[in-house]
């Protein structure tokens, strides 16, 4: 039997990070997956014959640059398709919005809702470009210790040094009063067009279940922004084969360094030994030794599921029993025929205008009331919609000529009050049909093949409790030093030898493989 | 508004003194009588009868009670046989104590948990996913402690079968008068004694019969006061007078572990993993930063202290659970400890207190000085640091030819 | 020509408060109000003969306790009874109620949750070990976060030490109760929808956020400083309505040599080279002080009483973003005899406060009315019969009900001019209010609405908002009203600000205007 240091459970693209960094550092590794193929969340699948579609997370381009250098991942078959414009935000009244990625040009459309919003967009840009620079140095540093914050903390912290004194000293306060602010409040002191406001906050909100008016979602759209490359609120392209091609090539960049990485391998329970993590137990029954272990998992499943929870503190217990998760999202992916139209588009600029993101969140109100539904257990009957069709970056995702049209559909909450989702499965989405085809009218007619992820159906297949891509809300009690769960929020568990390398854990969701880039830095250092 | 306990009807007609205390929620005599020191003697010399309906009781059924209990409790539940009772801690993540109480394992899945405070919820929280059912039975159960020399004459000369060999903290289930009635072997007073659980709808039946042949064994009801007393000679700590609940508390400073109670020994570090113990492990290794001793205080210098005013030997007539300052000198500079709980003991004839000391100081037969206020002068009175309990007759785990003496097997000064 | 050492303009309780500091200090002070009495949002009215309206504030729990000892409040007329009970009417007939003593109070817990009833005085603890907390951060003076200075790296070093000495465990649940809707933080402890309902409801007062929006459950924790930490561990009733609490600290200030003028309206600051001078009354005098203080909100106090020019932009700008968003109403309603609530099982709940929320969804949809600009058709009530503990408010037999709404809008045009505004959210409230007490339309005297125009129009708040500004994370501490100005100092010389649009916030807690008559005396002004 092999000997490995470390072993890490689930390969979704932050084990993936984690296997490759710490195999880069010289470690033995074996990376298992319970699932036939690697990459968790992150997969592409072809859905029905000929077309191939990112199945669960799709946020391609918030992979950190450093990690995409690092593991050589170019070499290794990633290739992301860049979209320019970022955002299309088609309106009711026929009129639209484009987010390019030049200021100056995305201010040009702003100009038709509002030419105070046009003038002012510029400096909102550049001023939140900047505040989003000190978030995106949050992100890679390990949270530190509050309230016992240590000098070894204050070296940690050095990252953040450089953002800040590019943010300047005046516009500290600005940090510290933007974090926790609705990103509603946000956009009024700088905005007036409600439609402008909904298209820039809707990527706040899509993967999270507040509306814009909720405190803490500033927070989220500074996350986005940091992480996304484009300069602005949200990432926009394709990874050319979709996002498994993504986790493909962190598995390949892991074997090579050396990793060992096992499918079909799922783990029952984390062995413990004289007080420490010792190893694991497969489903099969076969027990597989190691000093360290990882988990990929989300901390509830990896708390209360791989460990014995009868095992564990009653206050390590109860803190994991409090995170939140609530998810509120379905995933609708449609096989086309053609392109659809949108009524607010001429033909020819369609190719042009739907390559990066299509967001149905014509204003801040219909935001808000989308989630206002989610209080009180329903799903939107005016649902946020947020699209994107790959196909025209990467046509070979579908047959010639035809596309596909991936929809991320808000707000479906994870706890329906009346029924349940096999009951309002259908009702649903006629709902995100009908809203999709008052931009959209013929679309009904285009789509050859349907399929449909409720709540429900993303949890079990993608081990995402309560349908939450974040392993846990990204809000702000949930956050730095409260992320997973308070007192453990540097990737070490409570039980000695365990650490967490997933998206429950600092700085949390999105494609972005910094959990387990700092997950692996914090190993490598205690075994220093 | 306080509740009456299932006894209520009747403990009210007894209750001539109208003294009454709250208790959990419900009403509980302080005294019977304008006078406690005949409910007190009753224990020693005869038998008392307590009404503790008021104790918040726990039903835990199922193929994980037993695993469960071994999570929440200090105490190591896989060797407590059916039949048994174990008297047990529980702590918190930290070590600091939660409540203290009994464990009856009724049967091999059934267990019966008694506590001071309402522990619900904490059974629950720890339950995770365990197969066992908490019901608290809290007010379905009135209990009646009996205790005293005469408790195992007088319970068997009115229960149908025999309950004269049941051993020290064993349980059987029988009948009296008739009602169905689960007895104990312990109790809170450190003397021969049982405890009755009886369905609330039967309790008024039991408690006649009990009275009805009580005075053949010179028992009595008696109140708190007189239990109070008995506790404090027997050295058993109580939640609010001598600790509080690491639950029901604010600050660090009013939070204390086993160890620095004197209820180490229910500690099992040995066993699987229970909640509080990489704490308690860890704080057994350095020693804890106190430890729980008795004192017994000099009467001369309490003496002494009052003859300043002309005044003659003053003792108190009631036990007492205010904190006091004790010190290692006589001139009040340098705090050692605190009393918690003090009373004159009537048949010991000491004037005895629970203390919790720093360890330098608690060694057995060392020199304190507790802190004495009269007429708002306050004064150093010498004492000395012995073992616990104070009393400690045979009887109180012999079998029925134990002598019944008034002896003391227990430490003296 | 009159010569003063400080003026303070508006002469609310906070404004009264610190004329009373600097006024003990030996400041040749002088107080202008606006209105025909002192006390601002914080007044009793004859507006029914015979029948005295506790206009806007009704209960006082907030007052700091070393306001009320420094300024013996005691001596001058603060007289408070406590409000013993709280009484919640549910939808299904039932009720719950909480007491006083801990006995009652279980009995009552068990009725509807066992587990709940455990939880409570554990919850309890916590939130004094909250209030503990916080404390030294509501007692401290803001500094710069850009720019602290000494003296602000010495606050924020000692506020720093404050927070490592709670240790782990404090300072996590403090981080909760900091972001933490009131409804999540009490889905931590509590099963039982009424319970959650009655304990969460002071996480939304004065707050246009529903319970389910996180930031509330700091506001919760605000409430809860007054009856844990306050001197009264209750909230209580000012005999003879809130007003003897403002005509207390008044009487404390005149007796210390300060001024006081009503009907004294100012139209504006005089500055001179960048200094205030004196304030120009609304008939044209002028009346000169080396330092005016204003108690009015940040938008009166910079926007209205200074011209814009004296300001920086980014100031301007910080106070322009400040949140008022006024949320709340008052309905205040003779009676010809007592309202009865059939749900009531104790007729001795009438003499303490009844609370209409009977759940967690009722708060957070009579949010959602409000959110997207009207009232809530089913609202949240406060309510409180002040005449069944104190003889002075109506005549024999007689009573005033006291009803503060939430939630209002500060402008609803569906409901026509403000007129009909008023009328329109009156008539929901009278509705809903009889749902549970089926009696009350055949026994209204007389009724007073005011909605949060009307709240401006009357006492000068801006948005009609009670906490001159709103108590959300970016507008505390540092940021209260605009950052680098959170020391009560303005960007104007010898200019100050004392109102609740200060550190630490609004109800009637006198802090900031002792705070800022300190910083003023500090300053040697």
């Amino acid at each position: 039997m092999a000997n490995y240091d470390i072993l890490i459970v689930g390969a979704g693209h932050n084990g993936l990070v984690a296997a490759a960094y710490l195999a880069k550092a010289g470690q033995r590794v074996l990376v298992l997956e319970k699932q036939p193929g690697v990459g968790g969340a992150a997969v592409s699948e072809e859905l029905s014959p000929g077309y191939h579609f990112s199945t669960c997370a799709d946020g391609t381009g918030y992979l950190a640059p450093e990690i995409q250098k690092d593991l050589g991942l170019a070499g290794r078959g990633l290739s992301i398709l860049p979209a320019d414009p970022v955002v299309f935000a088609p309106l009711p009244d026929g009129n639209h919005l484009t987010f390019w990625r030049d200021t100056a040009r995305t201010a040009g459309e702003i100009e038709r809702l509002s030419k105070r919003d046009a003038e002012r967009y510029p400096a909102f840009v550049e001023l939140m470009g900047r505040v989003a620079t000190v978030v995106g140095g949050i992100a890679r540093i390990t949270p530190p210790d509050l309230p016992d914050v240590g000098l070894g903390d204050l070296r940690a912290m050095l990252p953040l040094a450089g953002p800040l004194r590019g943010l300047g000293r005046k516009h500290v306060s600005d940090l510290l009063r933007i974090l926790p602010m609705p990103v509603a409040d946000l956009l009024d002191e700088y905005f007036e067009s409600d439609a402008l406001k909904g298209a820039i906050a809707a990527s706040a909100v899509r993967d999270i279940t507040w509306g814009p008016q909720e405190a803490g979602t500033a927070y989220t759209f500074l996350y986005n922004w940091a992480l996304a490359g484009t300069g602005l609120f949200r990432s926009a392209g394709v990874v050319k084969g979709g996002m498994g091609a993504l986790t493909k090539s962190l598995a390949a960049a892991a074997s090579a360094l050396g990793a060992e990485i096992r499918t079909d391998a799922a783990v029952e329970r984390i062995l413990v030994e004289a007080g420490r993590a010792a190893g694991v137990l497969l489903a099969g029954g076969e027990r597989i030794e190691a000093p360290l272990l990882v988990s990929n998992a989300d901390p509830r499943s990896t708390f209360l599921e791989l460990l014995d929870p009868t095992l564990q503190s009653a206050r390590t217990v109860q803190h994991v029993r409090n995170i939140k998760y609530r998810g509120s999202a379905a995933r609708i992916h449609l096989a086309l025929s053609e392109l659809p139209e949108f009524t607010s588009l001429a033909a020819n600029e369609a190719p042009s205008r739907l390559c990066g993101a299509i967001q149905i969140a014509p204003s801040l109100t219909y935001l808000q009331r989308a989630y206002d539904c989610v209080k009180y257990g329903e799903f939107s009957p005016r649902p946020y919609l947020d699209l994107s069709i790959p196909t025209l970056l990467d046509p070979g995702l579908a047959p010639d000529g035809h596309h596909i049209l991936s929809i991320t559909a808000k707000y479906a909450p994870y706890s329906l009050r009346d029924g349940d989702w096999e009951t309002r499965r259908e009702a649903f989405v006629k709902t995100v049909l009908d809203t999709l085809a008052e931009y959209a009218p013929k679309i009904r007619d285009l789509v050859v093949h349907q399929h449909v992820f409720t709540p429900i159906d993303l949890e079990e297949r993608f081990s995402l409790p309560e349908a939450n891509p974040h392993h846990g809300e990204m809000t702000l009690d949930q956050f730095l030093h409260m992320r997973p769960i308070p007192g453990h929020a540097r990737y070490r568990a409570p039980l000695p030898g365990l650490y967490l390398c997933g998206a429950g854990a600092h700085p949390g969701g999105n494609v972005t493989g910094l959990p387990g880039r700092n997950a692996a830095r914090e190993i490598l250092a205690d075994k220093r | 508004m306080p509740l009456p306990t299932p006894f209520h009807s009747r403990t009210a007609a007894c209750c001539t003194s109208q003294s009454w205390q709250e208790w959990s929620g419900y009403l509980a005599a302080n005294s019977y009588q304008m006078e406690h020191i005949q409910e007190y003697i009753a224990v020693r010399t005869g038998s008392a009868l307590f009404d503790v309906s008021p104790l918040y009781k726990y039903h835990l059924r199922g193929r994980d009670a037993a695993r469960l209990l071994d999570r929440v409790v200090t105490r190591d539940v896989s060797k407590c046989r059916t039949g048994q009772v174990i008297y047990t801690a529980w702590c918190d993540d930290d070590g600091k104590i939660i409540d203290d109480g009994t464990l009856a394992r009724v049967g091999e899945d059934f267990f019966r948990l008694t506590a001071a405070i309402p522990t619900l919820d904490w059974l629950q929280q720890n339950a995770l996913a365990m197969q066992v059912e908490i019901e608290d039975v809290s007010p379905d159960y009135g209990a009646l402690a009996l205790q005293g020399p005469t408790s195992r004459a007088l319970l068997q000369s009115l229960v149908e079968g025999d309950i004269s060999d049941l051993g020290y903290f064993r349980i059987v289930d029988e009948k009296i008068a008739g009602v169905p009635l689960r007895i104990s072997r312990t109790g809170f007073t450190g003397d021969l004694g049982y405890e009755l659980f009886v369905e609330a709808e039967h309790a008024e039946t039991l408690w006649d019969a009990l009275l009805e042949h009580g005075l053949d064994y010179q028992m009595r009801p008696a109140g708190l006061q007189a239990l109070d007393m008995a506790r404090i000679e027997a050295g058993l700590v109580q939640l609010d007078a001598d600790f509080t609940s690491t639950r029901q508390t604010i600050f660090d400073a009013q939070r204390n572990t086993p160890y620095e109670l004197g209820l180490g020994w229910t500690v099992k570090l040995g066993k699987d993993f229970f909640v509080g113990q990489e704490a308690l492990r860890a704080e057994k290794a350095r020693g804890p930063a106190l430890q729980t001793v008795g004192i017994v205080i000099d009467l001369a210098g309490v003496e002494s202290a009052y003859s300043k005013f002309g005044m003659p030997l003053h003792l108190p007539y009631t036990s007492w659970n205010e904190a006091t300052p004790i010190y290692s000198d006589g001139d009040r500079r340098n705090q050692v400890g605190k009393a918690t709980s003090g009373t004159w003991s009537p048949i010991l004839k000491q004037y005895v207190a629970m203390t919790r000391l720093k360890p330098q100081n608690a060694a057995l037969g060392s020199r304190v000085y507790i802190e004495q206020s009269i007429e708002g002068k306050r004064f150093a009175v010498p004492a000395q640091v012995v073992a616990m309990p104070f009393f400690d007759p045979p009887r109180k785990r012999g079998d029925a030819n134990t002598p019944n003496t008034p002896g003391n097997s227990g430490g003296s000064a | 020509m009159q010569n003063y050492d400080a003026i303070v303009v508006g002469g609310g309780h906070n404004g009264l408060t610190c004329a009373a500091y600097l006024a003990k200090a030996g400041r040749k002070t002088l107080v202008l109000e606006r209105r025909h009495q002192v006390g601002g949002a914080a007044v009793t009215e004859e507006i029914h003969p015979d029948f005295r309206y506790t206009m806007c504030s009704y209960v006082v729990s907030l007052l700091r306790p070393e306001v009320i000892q420094e300024l013996e409040l005691a001596k001058h007329g603060l007289h408070l009874i406590p409000y013993e009970t709280s009484f919640c009417p549910m939808e299904n007939g039932d009720s719950f109620a909480s007491y006083p003593d801990a006995a009652s109070s279980r009995e009552e817990l068990l009725r509807h949750s066992k587990h709940d009833a455990e939880a409570m005085p554990r919850f309890s603890n916590m939130m004094y070990d909250m209030a503990f907390a916080v404390k030294p951060i509501l007692g401290a003076v803001p500094p710069d976060p850009a720019y602290p200075g000494l003296r602000g790296l010495r606050t924020l070093k000692d506020l720093g030490k404050h927070i490592q000495g709670l240790g782990t465990d404090r300072f996590h649940q403090l981080s909760k109760i900091m972001t933490m809707s009131v409804s999540d933080f009490l889905d931590e402890w509590f099963e039982s929808p009424i319970i959650k309902a009655l304990m969460g409801l002071n996480g939304i007062i004065g707050t246009k956020l529903g319970p389910k929006s996180p930031g509330t459950a700091y506001v919760l924790l605000h409430h809860y400083m007054g009856e844990l930490d306050g001197a009264f561990t209750a909230w209580g009733w000012q005999r003879g309505g809130t007003g003897g609490v403002s005509d207390a600290i008044a009487s404390a200030a005149r007796s210390h040599g300060a001024e006081i003028r009503v009907n004294s309206p100012v139209a504006q600051v005089l500055v001179e080279n960048g200094k205030a001078v004196g304030v120009v009354m609304e008939n044209g005098d002028e009346i000169r002080a080396k330092t005016v203080v204003s108690g009015a909100d940040p938008r009166v106090t910079f926007r209205k009483l200074v011209e814009e020019k004296e300001l920086p932009d980014d100031f301007v700008a910080a106070i322009d973003r400040f949140k008022f968003r006024g949320s709340s109403g008052k309905v205040n309603l003779s009676l010809d005899t007592l309202p009865e609530f059939p749900s009531m099982r104790d007729p001795g709940l009438i003499r303490g406060m009844t609370e209409i929320c009977p759940s967690m969804d009722y708060l957070e949809r009579a949010y959602d009315d409000a959110n997207y600009g009207g009232f809530s058709k089913r609202p949240y009530m406060d309510i409180v019969i002040p005449s069944t503990i104190d003889p002075t408010m109506a005549p024999p037999g007689k009573h005033v009900m006291s009803i503060f709404v939430q939630y209002a809008g500060y402008d609803m045009p569906e409901y026509g001019d403000h007129n009909q505004q008023r009328e329109a959210f009156g008539n929901a409230v009278v509705d809903t209010l009889s749902e549970f007490a089926p009696n009350l339309k055949d026994i209204i005297l007389h009724r007073q609405v005011l909605t949060p125009w009307d709240l401006e129009q009357e006492i000068g708040l801006s948005e009609g908002n009670i906490f001159l500004g709103e108590l959300t994370l970016d507008q505390l501490f540092f940021f209260r009203p605009a950052p680098g100005w959170a020391d009560y100092r303005t960007p104007i010389r010898n200019y100050y600000q004392c109102g609740s649009g200060t550190h630490p916030g609004g109800g009637i807690t006198a802090g900031p205007g002792r705070l800022a008559a300190l910083e003023i005396l500090r300053a040697g002004k």
